[in-house]
């Protein structure tokens, strides 16, 4: 993938004082990929996205973004990449419409082709209506669609997307990843985005990486990275405790968790019988395939309190 | 598209945004100015001086300098908005638009001196109803002359808002800079007749020679040969524009 790709990170470090945000991260992404980069809070995702967009200097190692190199070409860079970033960014007098054309100018979209995206961009993130008036008096979700639109509207090579749903409801969220794949479909862009919603990671990537103060823990397709944890996750609840399982092959990693025990097993349905019979008095049981959720918890080092649920506000089954 | 077209269109981009802004936040129009009034009807009116031009009352006398002053301050202000920016957050979708540095300092100056002009065009009609007893060519020569004050000035604006990291530095730049250049400048009495260093100081003060051409222009009246005023204003003008080129290179958004 060498010839092609979009982005190559070697040894790019990023210190803030004592703390080292990025360190020596190695990193080669295809032209057409998709790719998410996982993570904790602080984790230092935000922190290398910002390297490889021109807008942090590296303290450490070299980037290639689209051909050319972060620190000596600045400003190729920037016109081959979209950017919608995770801290608000809009300005917040000027309208909706304004904000893109403004974008539109700065990022060098021919100016006879900026109503037409204006329009189209408006209805896809679904603005329509509301474009005329100022963002100051737009919902949280608006002003994140705006800000998605924006980072879009000027059609670039490789884009960066900093928790891009963050804050959307699960219709617009899902209306997002469509165009997202839509766009991909239509123009191979390569997509770099952070998130910490595992189900979108999950849905939309090709690979993902888990990084953890500053560096990669973890990289692989999401079926990899499932199939890394043990392909099925099993709760038991009531009078278990993770000693019944001892010396049983199949189970790949045993915790205790809120008031039972969670089991990575290997095709659990085909062993179900064999773990019931290590502890007859559970009360309770459910077995479900392994998501993304369970590679972060077991990877990330530091659990999230409650991650298994928090970021999954929008349940439903993909 | 060619390289000049883009920049082009990157300048005009920055331009109307600056422009947009200002001509919606009624309450900065407003609020620049009050103080200008005040000089010119309470000091210009109140305080009774005398004026060293031949014909003219104190009122006249001042005005040209309150006028200036009124630049100096609308662009002064309009650069102390880039802190604001910084914090909005507005400032990182410009700083990572593929423009390089030296538009995105044209575009904020250029889009600055609109304020300056805007500002200069109302006190000049109020002026003129109040005061002034110029002419319409004399008139038309100030306007023109405030937008060069404005490009100078909006730069001096630009360096300090590209430098500061906090609106608590308002204060200490207004107090520290603006109201010195401003009283210094001899808009508000007549430099010849004042002592060694006042004087010395105001040779020194790049805006005695913004309020002094100024005068020429309105009044007809200049301490300097005005083509020396033209070259220290072009001066002060292209320092502002290097050093606030200087800056912005260096501006990012964690400063
Ligand atoms: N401008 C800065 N100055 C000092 N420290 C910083 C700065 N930016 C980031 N850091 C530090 O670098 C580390 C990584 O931060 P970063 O924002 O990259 O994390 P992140 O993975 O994006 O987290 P989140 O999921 O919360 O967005 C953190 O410890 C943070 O405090
Ligand atoms: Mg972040």
């Amino acid at each position: 993938m060498s010839a092609a790709a979009a982005i190559r990170a070697s040894g790019l470090t990023r210190r803030f004082g004592a703390i080292l945000a990025v360190d020596s991260i190695d990193l080669e992404i295809a032209e057409g990929e998709t790719f998410a980069l996982l993570g904790p809070n602080g984790a230092g995702k935000t922190t290398f996205i910002s390297m490889l967009c021109t807008l942090t200097r590296p303290s450490g190692g070299t980037a290639v973004v689209g051909g050319f190199d972060v620190a000596r070409e600045s400003l190729k860079v920037r016109r081959t990449i979209g950017i919608v970033f995770q801290e608000p960014s809009l300005d917040d007098l000027l309208t909706g419409a304004e904000n893109l054309r403004l974008h539109c100018l700065l990022y060098g979209v021919p100016p006879r082709e900026i109503d037409g995206r204006v329009e189209r961009m408006l209805r896809t993130v679904g603005l329509k209506g509301r474009e005329g008036e100022r963002v100051r008096g737009y919902s949280g979700g608006m002003k994140r669609r705006l800000e998605i639109a924006r980072g879009l509207i000027h059609r670039p090579r490789i884009l960066f997307l900093d928790e891009p749903t963050l804050g959307l409801d699960p219709v617009s969220r899902r209306a997002v990843w469509d165009h997202i794949r839509e766009m991909k479909a239509a123009e191979g862009t390569t997509v770099i985005l952070t998130t910490h919603y595992m189900e979108e990671a999950d849905g939309l990537s090709d690979r993902v990486a888990l990084i953890d103060r500053g560096r990669i823990r973890e990289m692989g397709s999401p079926e990899e990275l499932k199939r890394r944890v043990g392909g099925d996750i099993v709760r038991l609840r009531g009078r278990v405790a993770p000693q019944d399982f001892a010396g049983l092959d199949f189970v790949r990693e045993m915790t205790i968790d809120d008031g039972g025990v969670r089991l990575a097993v290997d095709d659990a349905p085909r062993r179900l019988k064999a773990l019931l019979d290590r502890c007859p008095a559970a009360s309770e049981v459910e077995v479900r395939r392994a998501t993304l959720d369970d590679v972060f918890l077991k990877f990330a080092g530091r659990p999230l309190k409650n991650g298994e649920n928090a970021p999954r506000a929008d349940e439903e089954s993909r | 598209m060619s390289e000049l077209q883009l920049r082009w269109n990157a300048i005009y981009a920055l331009f109307l945004r600056e422009t947009k802004v200002y001509f919606r936040e009624k309450e900065r129009i407003v609020s620049i100015l009050v103080s200008p009034l005040l000089f010119l009807f309470v000091v210009g009116r109140g305080l009774s001086g005398t004026s060293p031009v031949p014909a003219t009352t104190y009122e006249q006398f001042i005005f040209p300098g309150i006028l200036s002053m009124t630049i100096l301050f609308t662009s002064v202000t309009y650069g102390l908005y880039i802190v604001w920016d910084k914090r909005l957050d507005f400032l990182k979708e410009v700083l990572a638009a593929p423009i390089s540095r030296s538009t995105m300092f044209v575009g904020k100056s250029l889009g600055g001196m609109v304020g300056g002009i805007a500002e200069s065009a109302v006190l000049l009609a109020i002026g003129e109803a109040f005061i002034l007893r110029s002419s319409l060519a004399a008139l038309a020569t100030a306007l023109l002359l405030s937008a060069l004050v404005a490009f100078a000035t909006v730069n001096l604006g630009l360096v300090i808002g590209a430098r500061m990291r906090s609106m608590e530095g308002f204060g200490l730049a207004m107090n520290l800079l603006t109201w010195p250049m401003f009283l210094l400048s001899g808009a508000l009495f007549d430099l010849s007749k004042s002592e060694g260093w006042l004087r010395l100081a105001a040779y020194l003060d790049p805006f005695t020679y913004c309020v002094d051409l100024m005068r020429k222009a309105l009044l007809g009246w200049s301490l300097f040969p005005p083509a020396w005023d033209l070259a220290a204003v072009l001066l002060f003008a292209a320092g502002g524009m290097a050093l606030g080129i200087a800056a912005f290179g260096t501006l990012s958004q964690a400063d």
